[in-house]
């Protein structure tokens, strides 16, 4: 792979530049161009990603495919790129996604088919751009700026409290970003940069950690979503299109726990460490109260929405649990198999979640409700969907030899070394999440016919099918055979266990 | 009777002689235009502008010039200001042009007391002594008085300034006063008198000063519009004609940024400590007042007179910070103020026709319907204003915070941010408007070509530079430094 190629600014750009060009093409009869142009581009993105996987060096922690420019010199801000074992995996998790939810569009929607399509590969571009910055300020940028397309998708094409559902998200997720970007200045001021791989090398007292790791939670929680602070999630979630809903799940939420992994635990070590029993517990009421809560829904995207918010309780949990770890056993390799588990969970969740939102759409492009009460035997008239969606919820609810099954394994696993305790109440979503999940589609697929509506249903078109069986490929693919996951992660995720544990004080 | 009158060096004031000059010859030209020939008099007016901004950026030199016995300096700062001053008036004629023809306004007095505001703030800018100060501040005060009383046989517009004159004047008063005190105390007018005056100030005099320095501050306040002094705003800014909105909304900012940056920090610079407290409790005030009291608002004009009440209190953190750095990211707020400010007015205007004034929030409904494009540059503005990046406004605010995390004063940072926070929930109300509402009003926009492309240029410039803002912020530090 040339060096010289500037991968990571093309995969970010290509896409913002697909989605202006989309917008060219905005009349109503354009409709079919606007689709073509954006398919185009999603797809040449994914395919740019691809060398950032094939030509990356496993052995090293180091940042790779490195760029590095001047971009305000007046606060020693650059434009600084480059992925290691944690973003490489989110960026194809992201262009990959972003190409399904393309073509999920496809004829779902009517108005204005010109902006959804750009705003989504807007999205795209920013979006790889908050996994691949390595200048905080850069990142600050991608993180907020990417909200503005997605207020606009839950606005425009979201269904019936919209507005609300919309505002409350970005509200939300500002309030949380804004103490971020005080505490980013506030290292400046002390440091003088504003490069993330400053930032972890900087010394900071035991009172500068704690503040800065908790600015940090209100802008990572918020976006996770951790309890208390998840109440955004069911409504964004219940309002967004489809398309919508897949990648919040998918990549947006993937990107509070990147944070973590990226700012928080490398940059204030000591107060992590301090301060793991909050995260701990936060993690397990996500776990365990939250799944309760999915139990009772009555409206399907509702309860993914809530599943989605438990399953990154264990990634939270992976991330956290290796401080005592460490503490009991001494074993590097177990906190680090936590914090890989966490990783996989990330990466299987956007899958799984996705695939979750996917065939929900399906169903409601057909029926226009959300309700599991105005389904029943839907197998009976959809065979081929119904054998994707029993799939995709016993993946779910960590079917072994799928991708939810790895993560949650490796963090249970790990959670042992740590706490009896811990693991028994992460464990208990094993129970849970197949409950509620099980349940759901127990009384959406099967059965009998539940009315007339059901009755006239008709299968999966050869769009619909090919999206979801490339998902159900990945996620078998991630169960079966996680090692080129794994493989790719060790060495930077040693790497982190190593900076996560040494004292700054 | 010797004669000691020398006569002082009138190059560096040339862009304001040029300027003046102009005012007069358009004055009296205009007298022989017929109404359908009127529109020669807005060329000239553009016409000015140019030619001064050409002589102000060709007579720069780096380091600052003094004339007229030191009252008089024309420097760094002053000149990125002025030239930032005719920009955005050069871009308010443009936008008023349809406005005032629809309106049978369209006359000559506009543009003159136009120039002629401009005079006063290029004076303001480049004031060196109380006195100069003063000069151009009721120069600038006296035509924007009666700008706003132009549209005669309306009674909104002439009810509104009359507020704005007779506060104004009391403002002006007290300013006037605590010059006064201060001229008492230092014995000097001169600016670089002042400041060498208090340093070395005996105590038991202090006293005086304090007083005169609060009095300054009040007239400052005043004409910048930070809370408690911030009243006239809302009246103003809804009751003057929209043309005449955009000019008081956006350019004068700047020349007050000048005015409290010669006055303040360089003249009373030794006394920061204490005016620091003071602006701390305006800025958190007007950043309290103008976000919460604009989520209330119906009118787009007065919700804009709240929000640029809010971006007062920011610009104040920069000022308060004290620093080289809180400075320039004072200077570089209130250009890019500026900037939004002329885009978000000029988009009234664009939706306004005769006889009708698109000045209700829900005017915006729909627009996304109607014209995506201009929805599309509005949707920059809002979200510039409420400081989301990549757009500009994101950055004028980054700066500012900077300065104040910096000085130490983190906890003002985060009260800041706090009510930025609060401020996002109006700007994203128009984008709601504009995008997620059915449109009532079908009727195309009929606007020339001009100000729409100029009105494009300005929304696309909010976005590109804030892509690239390097250039801006480093001119900002240069002028100060």
């Amino acid at each position: 792979m040339s060096a010289d190629l500037p991968l990571l600014s093309l995969v970010i750009w290509a896409p913002i530049i697909g989605g202006v060009l989309v917008l060219l093409a905005s009349k109503p009869e354009q409709a079919q161009l606007a689709k073509m142009i954006a398919l185009t581009a999603s797809v040449i993105t994914f395919l740019l990603t691809i060398p950032l996987y094939t030509g990356f060096d496993l052995s090293t922690y180091q940042m790779q495919f490195v760029e590095n420019s001047t971009w305000i010199p007046t606060f020693n801000i650059n434009y600084h790129l480059g992925v290691d074992g944690i973003s490489m995996p989110l960026i194809l998790l992201t262009a990959f996604t972003t190409v399904l939810v393309v073509i999920a569009g496809w004829e779902v929607i009517k108005y204005k088919m010109a902006q959804y399509m750009a705003a989504f590969l807007i999205m795209d571009g920013l979006m790889i751009g908050v996994f691949a910055a390595l200048d905080s300020v850069l990142f600050y940028v991608f993180w907020e700026a990417m909200l503005i397309p997605m207020f606009l998708i839950i606005g425009i094409w979201g269904g019936e409290r919209r507005v609300y559902a919309t505002i409350k998200f970005f509200l939300y997720t500002f309030l949380g970003s804004v103490f971020m970007l005080v505490a980013l200045i506030y290292m400046y001021s002390q440091s003088g940069s504003f490069g993330i791989l400053d930032m972890q090398a900087m010394k900071l007292d035991m009172s500068e950690q704690t503040l800065i790791f908790l600015a940090f939670l209100i802008a990572f929680a918020v976006k996770v979503p951790m309890w208390p602070v998840h109440t955004w999630l069911p409504d964004a979630h219940v309002e967004a299109p489809t398309g919508g809903s897949v990648i919040l799940a998918a990549i947006m939420l993937k990107m509070g726990t990147y944070g973590f992994v990226r700012f928080s635990m490398p940059i204030a070590p000591d107060a992590s460490q301090s301060l793991d029993w909050l995260m701990i517990t936060l993690s397990l009421i996500a776990v365990v109260y939250i799944a309760f809560v999915a139990l009772v829904q009555k409206d399907m995207k509702k309860l993914i929405a809530y599943s989605s918010i438990s399953h990154m309780g264990f990634v939270t949990l992976g991330f956290f649990v290796v401080y005592t770890i460490i503490e009991n056993t001494g074993s590097v390799q177990g906190a680090a198999m936590g914090i890989e588990g966490a990783l996989v969970q990330m990466i299987s969740h956007g899958f799984i979640s996705g695939a979750m939102f996917l065939c929900i759409g399906v169903m409601y492009d057909r029926m226009h409700s959300r309700l599991i009460a105005d389904y029943g035997g839907v197998v009976n008239t959809m065979p081929i969907f119904g054998a994707f969606l029993v799939f995709f919820a016993m993946a779910n609810a960590g079917l072994p030899g799928t991708s939810g099954f790895v993560g949650e394994f490796l963090v249970i696993l790990s959670s042992f070394k740590a706490n009896f305790w811990i693991a028994f109440l992460a464990a208990t979503t094993l129970i849970f999440g197949a409950a509620y999940t099980l349940w759901m589609v127990k009384r959406v697929v099967f059965g009998d016919v539940a009315n007339e509506k059901v009755a006239r249903l008709k299968d999966l078109n050869n769009r619909e099918f090919f999206i979801l069986g490339t998902l159900g490929v990945a996620v078998l693919l991630l169960g079966l055979w996680p090692a080129p996951l794994l493989d790719v992660m060790h060495a930077t995720v040693n790497h982190l266990v190593e900076q996560i544990t040494q004292s700054k004080l | 009777m010797p004669n000691n009158f020398q006569m002082p060096d009138l190059m560096p004031a040339l862009p304001e002689i040029f300027l003046l000059t102009m005012a007069c010859v358009i004055l009296l030209a205009d007298l022989f235009f017929r109404d359908e020939n009127r529109v020669f008099t807005y060329l000239l007016s553009l016409a000015t502008l140019a030619i001064t901004a050409a002589l102000t950026v060709t007579m720069h030199s780096d380091v600052p010039v003094y004339t007229f016995d030191g009252s008089f300096v024309s420097d760094t700062m002053g000149d990125v200001l002025k030239v930032f001053v005719y920009l955005v008036t050069a871009v308010v004629f443009i936008y008023s042009r349809d406005y005032l023809l629809n309106r049978n306004i369209f006359k000559g007095e506009y543009f003159v007391l136009g120039l002629f505001a401009v005079l006063g703030m290029m004076v303001l800018i480049s004031a060196h002594s109380l006195l100069t100060i003063y000069l151009g501040l009721e120069l600038l005060s006296l035509a924007l008085y009666a700008m706003v009383a132009f549209h005669r046989d309306n009674s909104d517009a002439t009810e509104a300034a009359m507020k704005y004159f007779v506060l104004g004047a009391l403002a002006s008063g007290m300013l006037l006063y605590g010059m006064s005190l201060l001229y008492g105390i230092t014995g000097t007018l001169d600016i670089g008198g002042v400041q060498g005056a208090v340093a070395d100030l005996e105590d038991s005099k202090k006293l005086v000063l304090g007083l005169g320095l609060v009095m300054v501050i009040v007239g400052m306040a005043f004409k910048l519009g930070a809370v408690p002094f911030h009243m006239w705003i809302p009246d103003v800014y809804h009751g003057a004609p929209t043309a005449v909105t955009l000019f008081i909304g956006t350019a004068p900012k700047m020349a007050a940024f000048a005015m409290v940056m010669r006055l303040l920090v360089e003249g009373l610079g030794d006394m920061h400590a204490q005016w620091q407290d003071i602006l701390i409790i305006m800025a958190v005030l007007s950043m309290a007042v103008g976000n919460i009291i604009a989520i209330a608002q119906g009118n787009i004009k007065r919700m804009l007179a709240y929000s640029t009440i809010s971006h007062v209190g920011f610009l104040l953190l920069g000022i308060l910070a004290g620093t080289q750095a809180g400075y320039s990211g004072a200077m570089f707020y209130a250009i890019v103020y500026a900037l939004m400010g002329m885009g978000g007015f000029g988009m009234i205007i664009l939706l306004s026709r005769a006889g009708f004034e698109a000045d209700k929030l829900d005017d915006f409904k729909g627009l996304n319907e109607r014209s995506p494009w201009f929805a599309f540059i509005m949707m920059i503005l809002m979200f510039s204003m409420a400081g989301v990046p990549p757009a500009l406004g994101f950055y004028a605010k980054f700066a500012v915070l900077q300065a104040v995390v910096d000085s130490g004063l983190t906890w003002l940072a985060v009260v800041a941010v706090i009510f930025s926070i609060i401020g996002a929930f109006y700007y994203l109300r128009i984008v709601k408007l504009m995008y997620f509402d059915k449109a009532e009003d079908s009727l195309p926009l009929e606007t020339s070509t001009d100000m729409k492309v100029v009105l494009s240029a300005n929304g696309l410039g909010i976005l590109l530079l804030g892509l690239a803002p390097g250039s801006l912020l480093a001119l900002c530090t240069a002028a100060i430094g």
